[in-house]
């Protein structure tokens, strides 16, 4: 075993930042074990490092340090998570020690938190369909395995019940291959921890789930490690496990904001808003940690929580976010108060992996066309709506009056739906045709004929006359 | 020979360095990061490392190579992909796997490979040759022609030249020069930070013809010159890039993905090979090198990836080939300035980022260009980078540094993505400074109609605008016939003009002969329509033409029928509107009775 110095030579303290004199070859990133006079521990991370100092973040409260009567030892490696396949079905806080029962897990591998990054070679490209049973994420913004993609919302909005009913439904048509969910909960509440664990329980997945907990009254600084732990499970998981695994990080907010806290406590120049400048490349280290690698059977899906300071969608946090991601789906305000759940707009909603996801031998081959439509259909709902705010429903033109018709059906029976209503894409895209079959057929344009043939309800009720016709007469022949 | 004294994330700084120069590339610490000395003071060194110090300790070694920041250039560089610093990411793959790993230490070109060198004709012993000279080719794939040139700072008589199979390392040619005998291989070094020579830049008058309709019609982009596409996340940037890269009339493409993501980069390598180039039926990856520095890689590497990719581009316009280098995207290249600014204590300037980022800009963008080379041919830069601004906001110095520099502005639009409107590139706000300087090429090439009728379209697109506003206000109805027939060709051109699928394949790439004869339906359809307003003609009745849905389908129309049909689709509009003249006009009434 190394030796390991115990150095009493703090000369500052300020924040969750110390500095510790005469250390003269400190690792960057290294960590170290902070011991307090009544023996408590704690740890930290080398965040600067000099021949003659080393400037240390502690992950947990300052309180209790004494320049005079602390002491810190250098561990001589960076942060490093022991990791195995008996974390399913555990619950860690956020530096990943156990928390549910103090039973220790097997540990096969010890992994660093930061993992690095995946070579783009060696990635492929993500293109399984992940049916989630959700009307509007699988007809307009389809998830397919391996990608990022989270959930923009607001404060009061229903994003967990959502993230839960995802969690719940979401399954990979067709096959099936072990799975599990890594939760990671950033500084959200107990009553959202236990949101989330319950429904888990419940439903009888918590045994493939490992969930790392920071609550909102723990360490903010350890909230920069919370989604590291997840991810680097994850990544133990799917790439050394063959797992495919779904990881939901919620709060990417408050993950920010103590970055943002670590940012000014050690004086750095702030960017917009007070965010660090790097907040981009930070954030980049969490979601790039998506994918499916070459030469590997398990993937890890990401699914963030952001909850849109003030619902805006240009501040800081979801701005670089959207940057990153592959994508977006956008709750409203708007259509929560109208009482419709889930209240995903699909305007301001985007999957950019849609497209390898779906189609014949995906879904279903009328997939994009009618998405397309869909799409086109509602944001030209929207354009009636706002004329007839300006000029009254009577003066509109008799399209306009179909499209303002479109616009609420489509949001009663396309977009809302139950929280254990589990639909099918046939279903879904069945409710699609239904509606645009409300539309003139003329108006079809995104749509390829020979699919409106085959699906439009006016060819369909034909069809089906004809086949009853073609009934009735064999059994007149019969007869 | 020094030793590190401090580290702060990707900043290192080293003591007893004394002897180094700036921009020195450097060894750091026993796994031999590379780095490179970006400040000097006294004996000390400040060093950004390019990859990740986390384990770095003080005391360990730092090692000058005493060489700037330079790219191999040779045979095997192209359909290769490079991380920031042009390191192999295929080799680095198959040494070390999924991830990659820190010191990963491989050579950017396979040095074992043989090459088949063919040397000119017209170079024998005797020949005087000097920088830039072409010495011979080889054929490197299937689409170009990789020629080698004398590197800088040699000139004199050719000694020896010699044709047959060779490494990169082998000498295939000896020049006295400056009384000393230059042996020349097929690889040559650069270093980035500066742009290469050539004879002179001559003007930039040939366009770069994309394929993209609301591109090549509308705002063009020459051959050498330089363009901005700033947008929002999810309006289509890397898409618009995408179809560049993929069926621009360039010779070579250069493709940095500068801080972007890894499964943008993965889709690029998935689809280029499978993509044929349409003159020669090659996969378009063999025209293509892509430098691959994701956001999650080291980020002082993705600082030096613009550089290392404009670099490439120099070297093979000094061949002769008109290169087009898209960049995604510079937004994330100056957030890496802005990093390395901080750690090192600059004074700030706007929102954080060093004053010294417009000309850092400038600079990137004025190695664009056509030029005559050193070697005697013509050849070209054009730059074409993709700016994030934060919230769409065009009002930040990424985008206002940018826009002061370039010559064409797409101006990319959140309210048209979202109505899913591809390009989302805005017509009203866009700009192209190059109309002049191409319009002889249009003249002589396509006709000079089409110039003429580019100018028809934009007045067409700018009035709809305005009626479009007006109808917000009092509704569709209040317009006369001749108001509303425009809102109805303005939507003909912007549905099935500007509006091009990226992702169907014949509507992917529009020639510009296609262009021309679309736009020209599309207008002359418009006259004949507003024509037939003046008289009386109900716009439904217009609109109700059967001729209305062949222009609206003349772009799923093969590139070979276009002509033909384009006659009959402007004859069948001229007799369709005689005979609803004739049938519902009011003048015609007025004179029976």
């Amino acid at each position: 075993m190394k030796f390991e110095a115990e150095y009493r030579t703090i000369g500052k303290v300020s924040g969750p930042l110390m500095v510790i004199n005469s250390v003269k070859n400190a690792g960057y990133g290294e960590i170290t074990k902070i011991r307090l006079e009544n023996g408590e521990e704690r740890l930290g991370q080398v965040i600067e490092t000099t021949d003659k100092f080393a400037v240390v973040q502690v992950f947990g409260p300052t309180s209790g340090i004494s320049i005079k009567s602390t002491s810190v030892s250098f561990l001589g490696e960076t942060f490093k998570l022991g990791v195995g396949e008996e974390m399913l079905g555990r619950v860690f806080d956020g530096q990943g020690r156990p928390k549910d029962t103090k039973a220790a897990y097997a540990v096969e591998k010890k992994k660093d938190i930061n993992g690095e990054p995946i070579n783009p070679v060696a990635r492929r490209m993500p293109s399984d369909f992940i049916q989630t049973g959700v009307s509007s994420i699988d007809g307009l913004m389809t998830l397919v395995r391996g990608q990022k993609l989270p959930i923009f919302s607001s404060s009061g909005l229903p994003h967990n019940q959502l993230a839960a009913q995802i969690a719940r439904q979401a399954k990979v048509l067709g096959k099936s291959e072990s799975f599990a969910v890594v939760f990671g909960g950033i500084g959200i509440t107990y009553d959202d921890a236990s949101f989330f664990i319950d429904n888990f329980r419940k439903t009888g997945a918590l045994k493939r789930t490992a969930a790392f907990m920071n609550l909102a009254d723990d360490p903010s600084i350890e909230r920069i490690l919370t989604p590291r732990l997840a991810l680097t499970t994850a990544e133990f998981l799917a790439f050394e496990r063959g797992m495919h695994v779904l990881v939901i990080l919620t709060d990417m907010t408050n993950y920010c904001e103590s970055l943002r806290e670590m940012a000014s406590a050690r004086e750095e120049v702030p960017g917009r808003r007070g965010y660090p400048g790097y907040m981009y490349t930070d954030l980049a280290s969490i979601y790039e940690r998506a994918g499916i690698v070459e030469g590997k059977k398990g993937s890890i899906t990401q699914l963030n929580i952001i909850t849109m300071p003030g619902d805006d969608i240009t501040h800081p946090i979801p701005d670089l976010t959207g940057y990153i991601t592959e994508g977006q789906i956008f709750l409203s305000r708007e259509l929560n108060n109208k009482g419709i759940y889930p209240p995903i707009n699909p305007l301001g909603s985007l999957s950019r992996l849609m497209n390898n996801g779906i189609g014949e031998g995906k879904t279903r081959e009328d997939h994009r066309g009618v998405a397309d439509q869909l799409y086109g259909a509602y944001a030209r709902a929207q354009e009636s709506r706002s004329l007839s705010a300006i000029i009254g429903v009577e003066a509109l033109s008799e399209s306009d009056k179909l499209y303002l018709k479109f616009g609420d059906d489509f949001e009663k029976r396309f977009i809302a739906q139950g929280d254990y209503d589990d639909r099918t894409i046939e279903q879904t895209l069945d409710i699609g045709w239904e509606l645009l079959s409300e539309l003139p057929e003329k108006e079809l344009t995104r749509i390829k004929r020979e699919h409106i043939e085959k699906r439009h309800l006016n060819y369909r009720v034909k069809a089906e006359a004809e086949k009853e016709k073609e009934k009735d007469m064999k059994k007149g022949v019969r007869q | 020979m020094g030793s590190i004294e401090r580290i702060s994330g990707p900043l290192v700084v080293a003591n007893d360095m004394f002897g180094a120069s700036m921009y020195d590339v450097v060894r750091v610490g026993t796994g031999k990061l590379i780095g490179e000395i970006i400040k000097l003071e006294g004996e000390k060194a400040i060093i950004q490392v390019y990859e990740d110090t986390s384990g770095l300790r003080p005391g360990e070694k730092v090692v000058s190579t005493g060489k700037p920041l330079s790219v191999e250039l040779g045979p095997g560089i192209l359909s290769q992909i490079f991380d920031g610093v042009q390191r192999p990411l295929t080799a680095i793959k198959a040494k070390s796997g999924t991830f990659i790993k820190r010191g990963s230490d491989v050579e950017a070109i396979d040095r074992k490979k043989k090459w088949e060198f063919h040397a000119d004709k017209k170079i024998k012993r005797g020949s005087h040759v000097g920088e830039g000279s072409v010495l011979g080719y080889v054929d490197e794939t299937g689409l170009i022609k990789h020629y080698i040139m004398v590197p800088a700072g040699v000139s004199g008589t050719v000694q020896s030249i010699k044709s047959g199979r060779f490494s990169v390392d082998d000498t295939v040619a000896a020049v006295k020069s400056g009384g000393r005998l230059v042996k020349i291989s097929m690889v040559q070094t650069r270093p980035v930070r500066q742009g290469s020579r050539f004879k002179s830049k001559i003007a930039a008058e040939v366009p770069l013809i994309t394929g993209q309709r609301v591109i090549d019609t509308l705002f063009p982009v020459a051959k050498g010159g330089t363009a901005g596409i700033p947008g929002p996340f999810g309006a289509g940037k890397t898409v618009s890039l995408h179809q560049l890269a993929k069926y621009s009339d360039a010779s070579i493409v250069i493709y940095v993905g500068c801080g972007e993501r890894g499964n943008e980069m993965t889709e690029v390598l998935t689809e280029f090979p499978e993509l044929k180039d349409p003159k020669t039926g090659k996969p378009l990856m063999e025209r293509t090198v892509l430098i691959a520095n994701t956001s999650n890689m080291p980020v002082a590497a993705r600082e030096a990836s613009i550089y290392t990719g404009i670099t490439i581009a120099e070297y093979f316009r000094d061949m002769g080939y008109d290169v087009a280098l898209m960049a995604d995207s510079t937004s994330r290249w100056a957030e890496a300035m802005r990093e390395i600014s901080t750690r090192l204590e600059e004074m700030p300037g706007e929102e954080g980022y060093p004053s010294y980022l417009p000309k850092r800009i400038a600079d990137f963008y004025e190695r664009a260009g056509r030029v005559e080379t050193l070697g005697g041919s013509i050849g070209s830069v054009s730059v074409i980078g993709a700016v994030s601004p934060p919230g769409g906001d065009l009002s930040e110095p990424v985008s206002q540094g940018t826009l002061r520099v370039v010559k064409t502005f797409w101006s990319l639009d959140a309210a048209l993505a979202s109505s899913r409107h591809f390009p989302s590139i805005n017509w009203l706000n866009s700009y192209s400074l190059y109309l002049g300087a191409l319009k002889k090429w249009y003249d002589e090439n396509i006709g000079e109609r089409f110039e003429v009728d580019r100018a028809s379209a934009m007045k067409l697109l700018q009035r709809e605008a305005e009626l479009k506003d007006i109808v917000q206000l009092v509704g569709e109805d209040a317009l006369p016939d001749t108001g509303r027939v425009l809102l109805e060709v303005g939507r003909l051109i912007r549905e099935n003009f500007l509006r091009q699928n990226a992702y169907d394949e014949v509507d992917a790439y529009t020639s510009l002969k296609k262009q021309d004869l679309m736009m020209n339906a599309m207008l002359h359809f418009g006259e004949k329509a507003q024509e037939a307003a003046g008289k009386g003609v109900g716009t439904d009745m217009i609109m109700a033409l059967d001729v209305v849905k062949k222009i609206a389908r003349m772009k799923e129309l093969k590139e070979e029928a276009v002509e033909a049909e384009g006659k009959k689709i402007i004859s069948e509009t001229d007799s369709q509107f005689k005979k609803l003249v004739a049938e519902h006009g009011i003048e015609e009434e007025g004179v029976k009775s």
